[in-house]
């Protein structure tokens, strides 16, 4: 009998993440460092194998050297297996040509061996920049249920917010009579999460028709949808809720590192139903110090917190020295601010140092706060002032 | 480095905190926050290019097995060598050991197999971060035929013990097994070195003499004619004598300075839980601790060791307590030195409350 995984995913983490600017200058979008200790990618890996799913292709180009080394073989999400476990899968030099992944499409068309070695029923397509928890295998089922050749994952938006997303047209039994890509005047608020399922013997034969298009853009939304759904196949939507998130915007990425704090946070990373797996800093306890003041905040192993933090996610190994003030900001790992140093509504990468006095991001409470952005090994000299909004990705004297 | 392969003993000096011991071995009792006293010693093997590691274990070791898994937190999931565990061999004749002899007598087979020149013997309750390499290396400086860890410092308050008189080149002219004195003095702190031949000659040597205690018999009655040697460690060392210390040893962690010299430049590896971060609520008050990852607090935490997955209701006041994994503490409960092992309960409103030098003392699972 041929060994065979009723399911593979197929995780697209090629992303550019243009719109994180410094924060994406070196590493790709899904690397990036998110919730005090994960990195986007543990959100769909760590739903992957807490779904069942144990075989996963992570698609990359856009330097990936960071996230490579970070997936690595995979163990730390239990996904390193002698048959399935995590792959990454690199665009390659062919006989014939070599080609970057130019489309979503083009990006798993071009890894279908990857994909039949496994001799799935089944493939699931995954993106690399949300923060969600949910249950693939009840997708599956539902899949399975209707008997569709293609499952997508909907969620409802805010009538007002419907026209930025891809919208779904659904009969009353879920099956879905029409794509709408971002629409003027949207029919419904049921936007497509960019997660599909789809019957693999089907997802092959599309793909193998639109590679053959020269018309096509090699895009699942834009092309391979449409083409199923005009073809007449079986597609249907999935509703998801639950918190759901792109975090591709900085003030999205802000917002949902914010979305982490309080009693009921709006998104409860610590639910142990459902574990976020993630590779461990090598780090002692946090140490929190004799004048500190630590209110409202998420804070991982290894800080050294001496001065006031409130309603912040701090990495680890990230110190506040006394009198330093960390106020409405994200810190990512190993960052230094120094003592009577003023940070809010920020988010600074790894690695930052931000000198005795200086003053990063606005320090007024006004809504949807422009955030200042310091990208990864900068420093921010004594008494400088980097105004709210600004984004910084070399070192900063100040005027 | 030349190669070496690690020994260490999970179950020495067991009966020193029996509160602490009662269901698992000393390697594995709790320490730091999120460490066992066991990820000390391992990891200053790792990183001093240690490989192969054999734990010599006796009873109560579900706690180990289950701390060490594969060993791959360690680094030490190896094809060739890692982590062995060598639980206690015996057949119809024998019993499980009942010394440090017998217990090396135990595991010949396994030092028989293994290739690498020296073998580097540690207790498990060795909190220090020690060099590994650099012993080794003096060791062989010296053409020692065994060299000796010591600090220098109070004796303890065990049952067992050694201290040195080592000359001015370093070489142990006199040993004292267990004596009383205040006075400071060179403490062996449990840490050998010697070559894996030699070690197997000493042990196959004292099977046929039919010996029993390997600090009098083989060490300290053949000071003339091996070349034993003292390795002076300057450097921060805790080894656990009692309850009192445990807790006292505990709390230096609170130091800068001491954790700066157990945690600094070095990694210190233990296993690993994929614990969220830990979260610090509205009304939190927390000053001068350490706090593990996936804590939740809501109440005042003052000169406190707090491990993973601890909670602190609303209102509640912890002072100069060590907390252990996943223990709940309710609302408004008031906790004054006090150490609870893992997965206790502390109800609203309850007050406890011990002192320094003698810690109330919660035990493993219990529901106050």
């Amino acid at each position: 009998m041929q060994r065979k995984k009723e399911c593979v995913a197929m995780l697209l983490a090629g992303g550019q993440g243009s719109r994180l600017y410094a924060l994406t200058n070196n590493i790709a979008k899904p690397a990036v460092a998110f919730g005090a200790k994960y990195r986007i990618i543990d959100f769909p890996l760590s739903n992957c194998i807490n779904s069942g799913i144990d075989t996963v292709g992570v698609l990359t180009q856009y330097q990936p050297l960071e996230l490579n080394e970070y997936i690595g073989n995979g163990q730390p999400w239990d996904l390193d297996r002698a048959f399935g476990g995590v792959h990454i899968l690199s665009p390659y030099q062919g006989k014939k040509k070599s080609s970057w992944y130019e489309g979503t499409a083009n990006a798993i068309y071009q890894n279908m061996r990857f994909m039949k070695r496994y001799n799935p029923d089944y493939v699931l397509i995954l993106s690399g920049d949300h923060i969600y928890r949910m249950d693939y295998a009840a997708m599956l089922k539902a899949h399975k249920e209707t008997g569709a050749d293609c499952t997508i994952a909907a969620i409802e938006v805010p009538m007002k917010e419907a026209s930025r997303f891809g919208i779904l047209n659904t009969n009353p039994d879920g099956s879905i009579y029409e794509f709408e890509e971002k629409p003027k005047q949207p029919k419904s608020n049921l936007a497509s999460m960019g997660i599909y399922i789809f019957t693999a013997s089907k997802l092959f034969k599309y793909l193998e028709e639109d590679e053959a298009n020269p018309d096509s853009s090699k895009d699942f939304g834009k092309d391979v949808l449409p083409a199923m759904l005009n073809a007449g196949e079986k597609m249907y939507s999935y509703l998801f809720k639950g918190y759901w998130k792109d975090v591709g915007t900085i003030s999205a990425l802000w917002e949902a590192n914010m979305d982490l704090l309080g009693e009921k946070p709006v998104f409860d990373v610590g639910d142990s139903g459902w574990k976020i797996h993630s590779r461990n800093p090598l780090a002692p306890p946090e140490y929190i110090g004799d004048e500190a003041v630590v209110d409202n905040s998420m804070i991982a192993l290894g800080c050294e917190i001496e001065g006031t933090v409130i309603n912040s996610v701090l990495a680890s190994n990230v110190v506040v020295e006394a009198g330093a003030v960390v106020k409405d900001s994200v810190i990512m790992a190993g960052t230094v601010i120094k003592a009577g140093a003023k940070v809010s509504y920020s988010i600074i990468d790894e690695n930052v140092v931000v000198e005795d006095g200086a003053c990063v991001g606005t320090d007024k409470e006004v809504k949807n706060a422009q955030i200042a952005v310091l990208g990864r090994q900068i420093t921010i000299g004594s008494g400088a002032v980097v105004e709210g909004g600004k984004i910084l990705d070399k070192d900063y004297k100040g005027e | 480095m030349a190669s070496a392969v690690g020994v260490i003993f999970s179950n020495i000096h067991d009966e020193d905190i029996p509160e602490l011991s009662r269901h698992r071995t000393m390697g594995s009792i709790p320490f730091g926050g999120r460490y066992r006293l066991i990820d000390f010693t391992l990891s200053n093997m790792v990183n001093s290019g240690i490989t192969t590691v054999g734990l010599v274990t006796k009873h109560n070791y579900q706690s180990l097995l289950d701390h060490i898994g594969s060993g791959k937190d360690w680094d030490l999931a190896r094809k060739d060598g890692g982590v062995i565990l060598l639980a206690p061999y015996s057949d119809e004749t024998d019993t499980p050991y009942t010394n440090r002899l017998e217990a090396l007598k135990g595991i010949t087979g396994f030092l028989t197999r293994r290739k690498e020149d020296y073998v580097v013997i540690s207790d498990c309750d060795c909190v220090a971060r020690l060099d590994i390499a650099d012993i080794i290396r003096f060791h062989e400086e010296k053409q020692a035929d065994i060299t000796m860890v010591y600090h220098k410092g109070k004796v303890p308050m065990s049952s067992y013990y050694i201290t040195l008189s080592p000359d001015e080149t370093g070489r142990v002219q006199g040993m004292q097994i267990t004596p009383k004195t205040d006075e400071d003095v060179d403490l062996y702190i449990n840490i050998m070195v010697l070559k894996r031949e030699f070690l197997l000659n000493i042990i196959r040597d004292a099977i046929t003499r039919g010996l029993s205690s390997f600090g009098r018999d083989v060490l300290s009655h053949n000071l003339k004619s091996m070349r034993v040697f003292g390795y002076f460690f300057g450097g921060y060392y805790a080894g656990m004598d009692s309850l009192q210390t445990y807790y006292r040893k505990n709390m230096e962690l609170l130091d800068k300075d001491v954790r700066d010299a157990l945690f600094g430049a070095r990694d210190i590896y233990t296993k690993v839980r994929d614990s969220a971060p830990s979260k610090y609520l509205d009304g939190a008050k927390v000053k001068d601790s350490l706090i593990s990852d996936g804590c939740v607090i809501e109440g005042t935490v003052e000169r406190c060791i707090l491990f993973r997955g601890v909670r602190v209701g609303k209102g509640t006041v912890l002072k100069n307590s060590i907390v252990m994994q996943d223990t709940v503490i309710g609302a408004n409960a008031e906790l004054d030195c006090v150490i609870t092992d893992k997965n206790v309960v502390i109800r609203d409103n309850m007050r406890l409350a011990g002192c320094e030098s003698l810690p109330y003392f919660v035990m493993k699972g219990r529901m106050l």
